[in-house]
């Protein structure tokens, strides 16, 4: 545990990626197998189901620094992360444990899960006893499920495969499938991530590395369109499906094993051969022409059963537009165009309702692909997906074996006014960073500011700061956390759906909104009204 | 809240804190006939007034920072009647001079803290200035700067022990270490902290400005070059850089190369504030006092009421009153909210170009 402490202590405080790498790679060199499958499964996303609920950890700290609520709060409030705040406020221990990360997660921390409210405490309380500042706040975000350091899960088998003298793509792909809960990392399977040579070693149904796409703003500098290869970009989840020994599995992007979740896919893939993995996006689908809105996905997604409504009311199909594996053979080094003769023809000799092959748009010219793209909305799609002909499936985003760029239409906005804000988390603690926006409705005396949309990115920090210097000074009244201002701020606020939600005062939900920028040329009497916001709710839904 | 009573030895006006029977202000932000100032930084000491009254050991600093004003000074301890009010200056640990202002009259006591910071058993860790000295009253005025139990600082010996460290090991890999931390206390704290075996120490011209004025004090200092000096480049990759936190991003720190940053604040306790400054390191160290030294420094005035100033002044007020305290608020201009939001970070980020040009800190709170 204090290895590894002190490995996140130095991750958190580095910058450079060199300097990461050089951390995660002494640590490797160092921890015993048992302890470094564990580190590998937490750095790498993984998350085990959370041992403690968070009250139970709230109350137990409470009471070993002897702190009302209200005054916990006030801390948790300035500091923005529960595990900080606890490990700030406990008094000092006596912290000479040397215990192995191991040892604490499978002895220690997995036992805790059904004890009685009080055995908890006391344990809880005796474990951050024994630890020091470093130990305890990572005890307690391995606990709370909210471990997160700032390197990716690319970065971390970078590492790795530095350390063990291998390609890192070779350790990306044994990687594949690491991370799901269901599989506990042991000192075994860590040893087949770096065993010597080239064998992939992955478990049966473990997918490929996903292919990632780079924002693309012009195309006009990428050629003739005949060297690529253009489809539309869907707003669904993007997964692969993976046939091998007779069986299905289904994994999303983050790597989670969803087959249970989709079986109508299941039952459209039956028929694939073995050794057959494809790559698209789970939309869901009724009549028509066009995929229905992601937020019907979103409500099946959150649903615990799929009960016969939620079937209907949202049925899914696999929009399939990559080949990686055919014939149990890894084709990601292919051609796209190769790939998708083979995607095409196994698709065609195993037809089903349920799987669809993603269709290529075409057009000879980048102008006659932009006209297109601007019909995106009416189409239910997010742009186009332009891929190099001659592109291998890579790894992640690289870019040394072709690109896969995505041009993505321009989000809808209109002009809002700030009206409540509420201070962020982690690297935005104690600044208001998470605000409220709303529009105008009704005329004359009763034209009254109506909320809408929540939105917290799209600015920079200075302008962060900026704006938190305002709320400050304009703040009418604080609701714990919230402080409703004074409306004097006008944004341009993006987003790319709009949707109606009677769950919403104003009628409207809209989806990834997200600041465009501070409107300091606006009055705040000149920001747009409801009746727009209307308006372009009919404009995007017309089919 | 508790009213204002008639007796109050302190009460609140639009220019300041003033005491009514002694017919002067302590620290006031506008201009006043007579100011009792607690410290010299610019929120607590501003221009203007016709008369200062200041601990003997401010003299030099003050006069630095605010030029030819009309000063008496008082040694520590040493009382002095104004108006029939018997008034002296204690020691409140936080910078060179800085003092507590206590006020006797008619039967009561009252003591004003300024900024101060108080260690376990008010032992004297800071070496430029003499440690707070905890004074009984029937109320004290306390700063509220760090007033969260999130707030606990490490002893200033790990502290110089981890900056050492850090220094040495940037040296030793050849890239120059620059500490950015507020020029006037803080950065004398540091020079006076840290092994000066390890490279040599350079200077930003503001922090320099005040160096001269605290050697001018007696205080003992080591030495110290500014880049005018004309250091060679080997020298400046050894180097440990203080300057004021307004340098980064700033031109004048091209010249060090590929040179690692470190910010030393009492705000650097926490994760986030540490990662919004996007330095490699945050060092946590404070002049002003942490949660403990809030509650140590309140309880040894045995006072049974206490006026909280500048800080978490809310979460204050009530934490004492539900110590059993006569607790009220007294809304001030010093630092104001900043207190939750890292006011040394807050500076505005002005290009230092010149050496010597000094750096405008008006508005800014030290932490």
């Amino acid at each position: 545990m204090r290895r590894f402490a002190r490995l996140y202590a130095e991750l958190d405080a580095q910058t450079a990626t060199n300097a990461k790498v050089a951390a995660l790679r002494r640590y490797f060199a160092e921890a015993p197998p048992a302890d470094a499958a564990w580190a590998v499964y937490f750095l790498a996303g993984g998350k085990p189901r959370q041992s403690v609920p968070t009250r139970l950890l709230r109350a137990a700290a409470q009471r070993r620094a002897g702190l009302p609520d209200w005054l916990f709060e006030e801390s948790y409030q300035a500091v923005g992360d529960l595990a900080e705040t606890i490990a700030h406020v406990l008094p000092q221990g006596a912290a000479d444990d040397d215990t192995g990360l191991a040892a604490w997660i499978e002895t220690r921390l997995a036992p805790l899960r059904g004890l009685a409210d009080a055995e908890i405490e006391a344990r809880l309380i005796s474990y951050w006893d024994m630890l020091d500042w470093q130990g305890r706040f990572l005890l307690t975000k391995l606990i709370g499920g909210g471990f997160r350091v700032g390197v990716s899960r690319l970065l971390v088998l970078r590492a790795l495969a530095e350390q063990a003298g291998l390609d890192p793509k070779l350790v990306a792909l044994r990687a594949m499938g690491y991370t799901d809960a269901r599989t506990p990392p042991t000192a075994q399977r860590f040893a087949r991530l770096i065993a010597p040579g080239d064998g992939a070693g992955i478990d049966a149904g473990a997918p490929y590395p996903f292919f990632l796409a780079h924002p693309l703003a012009d195309p006009g500098t990428l050629g003739d369109t005949a060297q690529w290869l253009v489809e539309w970009k869907y707003d669904g989840i993007r997964a692969q499906v993976v046939r091998r020994a007779g069986q299905t599995w289904i994994w999303s992007r983050g790597e989670e094993l969803v087959t249970e979740r989709f079986p109508e896919i299941v039952a459209a893939v039956r028929g694939l051969p073995d050794g057959s993995v494809l790559d698209g996006e789970i939309l869901v689908w009724k009549e028509g022409d066009r995929p229905a809105p992601f937020a019907l996905l979103q409500q099946r997604i959150g649903r615990k059963t799929l009960g016969r409504k939620i079937l209907a009311d949202a049925p899914v199909v696999f929009m399939a537009y990559d080949l990686l594996e055919n014939e149990g053979r890894d084709i990601r080094a292919e051609a796209q165009h190769a790939r998708r003769a083979r995607l095409e023809t196994l698709v065609a000799a195993h037809p089903a309702g349920g799987l669809r092959l993603s269709p290529l748009v075409e057009a000879d010219n980048w102008a006659a692909c932009a006209a297109l793209r601007a019909d995106s909305r009416r189409r239910g799609v997010e742009g186009l997906m332009l891929k190099e002909a001659t592109s291998a499936y890579g790894t992640g985003r690289t870019r040394d074996t072709g690109t896969w760029w995505k041009w993505k239409i321009d989000p809808l906005s209109v002009d809002c006014v700030l009206i409540y804000a509420q201070a962020g988390h982690g690297r935005r603690a104690s600044l208001y960073t998470d605000y409220t926006f709303a529009v105008w409705t009704g005329s004359g005396a009763d034209r009254t500011l109506v909320p809408f949309a929540k939105a917290y990115s799209g600015l920079t920090d200075e302008e962060f700061r900026k704006v938190d210097a305002v709320i400050r000074k304009t703040t009418i009244e604080k609701f714990g956390p919230v402080r409703s201002v004074l409306p004097s701020l006008v944004f341009e606020l993006g987003f790319e759906g709009i949707q109606q939600s009677p769950r919403h005062k104003s009628g409207i939900a809209v989806r990834f909104p997200r600041m465009l920028r501070l409107r300091t040329d606006k009055k705040v009497e000149e920001a747009d009204t409801l009746e727009r916001l209307r308006t372009l709710l009919a404009v995007s839904n017309t089919t | 809240m508790v009213a204002q009573c008639a007796d109050d030895l302190v009460v609140l006006r639009p220019e300041g804190m003033y005491c009514p029977p002694g017919d002067f202000f302590i620290d006031p932000w506008r201009p006043v006939e007579r100011a009792v100032i607690t410290h010299a930084h610019s929120d607590h000491a501003r221009s203007g007034h016709r008369r200062y009254l200041a601990a003997a050991p401010a003299a030099l600093v003050l006069k630095a920072r605010l030029g030819g004003i009309s000063l008496d000074t008082l040694a520590y301890g040493e009382p002095v009647t104004i108006n029939g009010v018997t008034v002296s200056l204690h020691p409140a640990g936080h910078v060179l001079g800085s003092a507590q202002v206590r006020i006797a009259h008619g039967g009561q006591v009252w003591v004003a803290s300024g900024d101060y910071k108080a260690g376990p058993g008010f032992a004297a860790e800071d070496a430029t200035c003499e440690a707070f000295e905890p004074l009984r009253c029937d109320t004290f005025i306390s700063e509220s700067t760090f007033g969260l139990p999130v707030y606990r600082w490490k002893p200033q010996s790990a502290i110089a022990a981890d900056i050492n460290a850090w220094w040495a090991a940037n040296a030793a890999a050849g890239r120059a270490s620059v500490l950015m931390a507020y020029s006037f206390g803080k950065a004398q704290r540091i020079l006076a902290m840290v092994d000066a075996g390890i490279g040599p120490i350079v200077c930003h011209g503001a922090t320099e400005n005040l160096n001269a004025a605290y050697r001018a004090s007696g205080v003992a200092l080591p030495a110290t070059r500014m880049v005018s000096d004309g250091l060679d480049r080997a020298d400046l990759r050894r180097a440990l850089v203080l300057a004021p936190p307004s340098v980064q991003g700033s031109t004048w720190l091209k010249r060090f190369g590929d040179y690692a940053d470190a910010f030393a604040s009492g705000w650097m306790q926490l994760r986030g504030a540490r990662r919004r400054n996007a330095v490699d390191r945050g060092f946590v160290l404070s002049d002003h006092a942490d949660w403990p030294g809030l509650m140590r420094a309140i309880a040894a005035t045995d006072a049974a009421r206490v006026i909280v100033t500048h800080g978490q002044v809310p979460v204050m007020v009530r934490w004492l009153q539900a110590q059993g305290l006569e607790a009220q608020a007294f809304e001030t201009e010093f630092a104001g909210e900043t207190g939750a939001e890292a006011p040394d970070t807050a500076e505005p980020a002005k290009p230092a170009a010149a050496d010597a040009a000094p750096i405008d800190e008006t508005g800014v709170s030290p932490a």
